[in-house]
């Protein structure tokens, strides 16, 4: 007899309160506190940018007006570049055309190069790190041929391909690949002696190893590497074009002070800025996503 | 007929000019379907004498021969498992068992096969339900199984658990001694663990293997643990037999051959 009651109770009180209490006060609060939370945050990531921009613009325009100053104000950077920011696909002629697409001229060159760099970086890197008397024999000249700057590298490659084209590929190549290799082989040094015990016991053989345990285990130090090699290419491709020529937005910068477009070679400056910071926040993304659980033991 | 037969087996490593002798004049017969344990202080070379048997490391001396066949390198048919699990991050649990059933399997079972044939070690262990996670989301004891349900996937002649519970806290390791014990009577493996709990030698052995301190450390004696199976942990805790195997041991350890450099 006692049972009973308690479950009327509870199914009389039940109904009143909730309905009318969770669907009208619940999702009210919850979706503009989510707005401003959202807001908030957005304005936290935002906001301190824009206010140093906005300042940084306001002193340049400032220092840079007065008459005779060597270089535009920001003002004249606007008018005088005005097509080359507003479109960046513009084609007006073969030499003539936007940044945009002369970004992307310069971007092909560096994923060829940058992409053979990667392969055979982690390829060799793979080896270096495997053998002991890879690592004491190649590792000494690695150290010494990453030091050479790239541009350094340009003058042989001219001579090697006689093209300027695979010459400024060479150039990123040989630029790109250094950290890569270095960064694989410090990877398949680290992979934890149980991971190849677990290997042996199953008699995975070479390629196997490669492609389920060393890849996946070094992948965090690959990708550290990578990262560091494609902000080199980018550097490395700007400086190759200024002296080899062609359409990339490394002449552009040559030509446009050749013909004393300083403003234009403002705007390029830009563009070069937002593409590497690009370039470097694509390759961390990927990392971060092929590397997901690596790190979690 | 001697399953294992370990052959006046020595050990010794050398770097530059000094040698260092671990093991020396190692002689064990083991039986099909036994449970050895063997137990020791840290340093004496247990690690090491499993390390042999599995082919992980070369012996100095002697021979190792499993079913007629010498040791001589690692292999699936002696599967161990690690005192850290050893399981691979990046893969998910059911992943970390396909590797090995992949390798082992890959020309006597379909695809289908192998599949049933992973989620059945995965049921052993009571581990399905995690199939999909990550080394990382899930616990210490519960990456153990995982690593005793891919060693066991390989179908080994002889399971080699270099102190597979040792990591791990006293209910888990507990709980985890139990399932081994009922996974043994039910698949009737031949298995040689590692331990330096003695409870847990007696516990789950048929034979314990008790090894002399190192250098040069040798087998001392071998206890047989005449307890009858199925063994209950609650009710072996007063019986007789079960209390004279540990006093054995625990004599053995530190009457005999106490530890000098730990005190």
């Amino acid at each position: 007899m006692t049972l009973p009651a308690p479950a009327e109770t509870n199914v009389t009180a039940l109904p009143f309160k909730a309905p009318a209490a969770t669907v009208t006060v619940l999702p009210r609060p919850a979706r503009r506190l989510n707005f401003a939370g959202l807001a908030e945050r957005l304005a936290t990531v935002v906001i301190p940018p824009m206010v140093v921009l906005a300042v940084i613009l306001t002193v340049w325009q400032v220092v840079f007006s007065q008459p005779g100053s060597s270089l535009p104000p920001p003002s004249e950077v606007w008018a005088q570049s005005y097509d080359l920011i507003v479109d960046p696909f513009f084609v007006y002629g073969s030499q003539d055309i936007g940044l945009g697409l002369r970004v992307l001229t310069s971007l092909q060159r560096v994923a060829i190069g940058f992409g053979l760099a990667a392969v055979l970086g982690i390829a060799i890197g793979a080896v270096i790190g495997q053998s002991k008397w890879m690592m004491r024999g190649l590792d000494p000249v690695f150290q010494i041929l990453r030091t050479v700057p790239p541009l350094a590298w340009l003058p042989i490659s001219l001579a090697a391909f006689m093209d300027s084209g695979p010459s400024a590929i060479f150039v990123i190549f040989i630029t790109a690949i250094w950290p890569v290799i270095i960064n694989t082989t410090v990877g398949v040094r680290n992979i934890p002696q149980d991971y190849r015990n677990v290997a042996r016991v199953l008699r995975l053989n070479q390629l196997e190893f490669f492609f389920q345990i060393m890849l996946p285990a070094a992948a965090p130090y690959i990708f550290s590497g990578l990262r560091i090699s494609i902000g080199l290419s980018w550097l490395a491709i700007v400086a190759a074009e200024m002296l080899t020529g062609g359409v990339g937005i490394g002449f552009f910068i040559w030509d446009a002070w050749n013909s004393s477009r300083l403003t234009d070679i403002i705007v390029a400056l830009i563009y070069i800025g937002v593409v590497g910071f690009i370039l470097d926040r694509l390759v961390a993304l990927v990392g971060s996503f092929v590397t997901r659980g690596t790190s979690a033991n | 007929m001697t399953y294992l037969e370990v052959s006046s087996v020595g050990k010794s490593f050398t770097r530059g000019a000094s040698t260092s002798e671990v093991l020396r004049d190692i002689n064990l017969n083991i039986e099909k379907g036994e449970f050895v344990s063997i137990i020791g202080h840290s340093g004496c070379g247990k690690s090491t004498l499993l390390n042999l048997i599995a082919g992980l490391t070369e012996t100095s001396a002697g021979g190792i021969i499993l079913e007629k066949a010498e040791v001589t390198s690692p292999g699936p048919d002696r599967a161990v498992v690690f005192q850290n699990h050893s399981l691979l991050p990046w893969l998910t649990v059911y992943d970390n068992v396909k590797l090995a059933v992949a390798k082992v399997f890959a020309r006597t079972k379909t695809a289908a096969e192998r599949h049933d044939w992973i989620m059945e070690n995965l049921h052993l262990v009571q581990m399905a339900h995690a199939k999909d996670k990550r080394p990382g989301e899930i616990s210490g004891g519960m990456k153990q199984r995982v690593g005793i349900a891919r060693a066991l996937a390989m179908e080994p002649k002889i399971l080699l658990l270099d102190e597979p519970f040792g990591a791990l806290d006293a209910l888990t390791r507990a709980h985890l001694q139990d399932q081994m014990t009922e996974i043994h009577s039910r698949l009737g493996n031949t298995v040689i663990m590692i331990t330096h709990d003695v409870d847990e030698a007696v516990l789950l052995s048929d034979r314990i293997v008790m090894m002399t301190n190192g250098p040069a450390a040798t087998i001392g004696e071998i206890l047989e643990v005449p307890l009858q199976r199925p063994r209950n942990r609650l009710e072996l805790a007063s019986d007789r037999s079960y209390l004279k195997c540990r006093e054995a041991v625990l004599k053995f350890l530190y009457e005999r051959h106490r530890f000098v450099e730990a005190a």
